[in-house]
């Protein structure tokens, strides 16, 4: 995985200095709190219910085992002894000190971290497929390009006051694990006619109160004017991006606005433009950068077998691991979703010990997913055992992944100052639900994604089922959404009617998995036949 | 405290600013005033006999001024280009680094922070026509395609 060098340190170690000055300049009065708050946005630092959060940046979701480790450390050190991985691949810690936040940010910069733009109206944490360099279904390992926009949108002059916040993710395949198309700017790596890479562009997706899925407007960049091309995108976002509603910011509105295709003329202008600026990185960077990211020495006489005897384990293997590129390997995913427990939660012990599992077994590697799990990317099936037996040990052997239990909530309005409703609750009651009575398993796959209100962090959008908190004359309430998805076949859910109460949503839920379960034919997942059935039958068992 | 800073060596425009309208109605002016709505690009064929631009922040938190005065410098513009407006301590850096060489903020601002903000990044990784050398180009040096 990337390394920084002298530069890059260099670079993190100011930013730690600068921001320990703008907290002394609030805390003597020469800046005011209006003046204050995008400077600490910009560092990750937002004024929730309780206290101060910080959001830390893992770029797409990759860090090794020291890293992990000083994130348990510092959730020991600076918070209640946990922390919160989010659907940005990012980690949160919900209980801080602001006048401690520089040292936070101090401890993470002596293990190569920040929480540089991690909020605010600024390019945000690149995200990318969790199991990239591991997936045989890859084109190329989309990291380097990831890594190249984090460098490049670092301290972007010219782009730190957008008109809103602006999120980046990188894939390379076709099967999409990152939800690519409700991004900002989602670039897909693929081969040209003649194999050589460039990037595919998608600009304008998103979920939040509009949710939209991006147009693609450029087939092909060359790589090397990949950052030439972006800069232009955002150029005429800068330019022409609507500030006078916030709710209307977004770059989905300004693509929408104009139509897809005259935004991509206005970009093919600026990109003309662009390109006699020289503004591109020597094609070497691109290569120094790539070193990083080959492949670990993998063990090629590694038993290609697994030891299915023990049934508990062989059903965690079924649900917890995905295919490797390399035969005798797989990715094993640590679900962070235990029955009944808050959705991305970790103590800073369960931290430790998933970075002593990375070092072991994982080439020093993990990744965060956006559904809010780790994954340790290369486990040799000959490790898997004993890998297992750890993880259950320590509270992190459920095997759950893409079921109804692994769901994605946002920290809803138990600490979000946004937040209608609360989400954790309700997921923690769904989780126990279907665990109790077993239906989770005969479910199969079934993507729920709960947000405590219309900002969408829980992607409720994007869920086979969603739900979405509102707030219905000071009392909470639950809409029921079916049929989204995030993967390559994006679609958006809609609403089925009327909203929940709490423990209704629930049962609704559960009543919505009935129908599936009474009209699924031969292997469908609940998405399937929802989409082959449409949203009447199960209008009619909710309300009929 | 400092109430201007100017990186520049000639004498300042000693006129107020016309609006990019009035500019381009007529005017022999050689000072304009972009507000944040107004197309920088609209000047550019009056560039040469401009002396001063000055680009408005009504708020900090507007950041078109940074992309109209890349526009410019990016279009040869060699003249004065000031920010006037909520131009603030922490923002000036990344102001200077998109080519403006003056500032006028509304609000005085206090010198050792000015020049914390101007000395605080030893290197940077774009490049913005600024002249600075980006951190890529620093890591190759042999290097002629960046």
């Amino acid at each position: 995985m990337y390394l920084y060098d002298q530069y890059d340190q260099a670079m993190v170690d100011a930013r730690v200095a600068e921001f320990r000055d703008q907290c002394q300049r609030r805390i003597d009065g020469k800046l005011s709190e209006d003046q204050f708050k995008p400077l600490r946005l910009m560092n990750g630092l937002y004024l929730q219910l309780h206290a101060y959060m910080l959001r830390v940046a893992i770029p797409y979701g990759t860090l090794n085992g020291r890293q992990m480790r000083a994130l348990g450390d510092i959730a020991d050190t600076f918070d209640r002894k946990y922390g919160h991985f989010t659907t940005r691949q990012n980690i949160q810690y919900n209980w801080i000190k602001l006048e401690e936040a520089p040292d936070i940010l101090e401890a993470l910069a002596k293990v190569e971290m920040h929480a540089i733009q991690t909020s605010g109206n600024c390019i945000r944490n690149i995200s990318s497929d969790h199991f990239a360099g591991a997936a045989a279904d890859e084109v190329a390992d989309p990291r380097p390009y990831a890594e190249l926009l984090r460098q490049w949108s670092s301290f972007h002059p010219e782009f730190s006051y957008l008109p809103r916040k602006f999120k980046f993710a990188v894939i390379a395949s076709e099967t999409d694990r990152a939800a690519m198309r409700l991004h900002d700017i989602g670039i897909n790596i693929v081969r040209g006619d003649a194999g050589e890479l460039g990037a595919a562009f998608y600009v304008g997706g998103g979920m939040g109160r509009t949710p939209m899925i991006a147009p693609l407007i450029r087939d092909f960049v060359p790589l090397d004017q990949l950052i030439t091309y972006t800069e232009a995108c955002l150029r005429v976002y800068n330019r022409y991006g609507r500030r006078d509603n916030k709710y209307k910011a977004r770059i989905k509105i300004l693509v929408h606005e104009l139509g897809a295709q005259e935004y991509t003329r206005q970009v093919e202008e600026e990109f003309a433009h662009l390109l006699t600026q020289g503004i591109e990185p020597p094609r070497a960077e691109l290569e120094r950068i790539k070193s990083y990211f080959v492949d670990p020495a993998f063990d090629a006489n590694a038993p290609d077998v697994i030891d299915r005897t023990d049934p508990d384990f062989a059903v965690w293997v079924d649900r917890n691991t995905h295919p490797h590129k390399q035969h005798n390997y797989v990715s094993a995913v640590i679900s962070l979703k235990p029955v009944g427990g808050i959705p991305g939660d970790a103590t800073a012990d369960q931290m430790r010990l998933m970075a002593e599992l990375g070092e072991a077994y994982s080439f020093d590697e993990l990744r965060v997913i956006h559904t809010q799990n780790i994954v340790l990317p290369h486990v040799r099936k000959a490790d898997l055992f004993t890998l297992w037996q750890k993880l259950v040990e320590a509270g992190l052997g459920t095997p759950n992944l893409d079921q109804i239990g692994d769901i994605i909530a946002c920290p809803g309005l138990d600490y979000c100052s946004l937040a209608n409703a609360r989400s954790i609750p309700v997921a923690q009651k769904i989780s126990e639900r279907f665990a109790a009575s077993g239906k989770g398993e005969a479910l199969g796959e079934l993507k729920l994604k709960i947000s405590g209100c219309i900002n969408a962090c829980g992607h409720h959008h994007a869920g086979h089922i969603g739900i979405l908190g509102v707030d219905k004359k000071g009392v909470e309430n639950y809409q029921l959404l079916l049929g989204g998805s995030e993967a390559e076949d994006t679609s958006l859910g809609k609403i089925t009617g009327p909203g929940f109460s709490e423990d209704g949503i629930v049962d609704a839920v559960e009543t919505a998995a009935d129908v599936y379960l009474r009209e699924r034919q031969n292997g469908e997942r609940f998405l399937d036949t929802y989409r082959r059935i449409g949203m009447e039958p199960f209008k009619e068992a909710l309300y009929g | 405290m400092v109430d201007i800073l100017r990186f520049r060596t000639d004498e300042a425009v000693d006129h107020p600013a016309v609006t990019v309208d009035s500019f381009l109605d007529q005017s022999n002016a050689t000072a304009v005033r972009i507000e944040p709505g107004d197309d920088a690009r609209d000047l550019l064929p009056h560039l040469d006999r401009l002396r001063l631009i000055e680009i408005n922040f009504p708020t900090y938190g507007d950041g078109r001024g940074y992309s109209a005065a890349r526009v410019l410098r990016e279009a040869g513009f060699a003249g004065e280009l000031r920010a006037v407006g909520d131009v603030l301590v922490d923002q000036i850096g990344n102001m200077r680094r998109c080519g403006f060489d003056a500032f006028e903020p509304d609000q005085p601002l206090d010198s050792s922070d000015v020049e914390n903000a101007f000395n605080r990044w030893p290197d940077v990784y774009q490049a913005t026509g600024d002249g600075r050398v980006p951190i890529w180009n620093l890591r190759h040096p042999g290097s002629a395609d960046g």
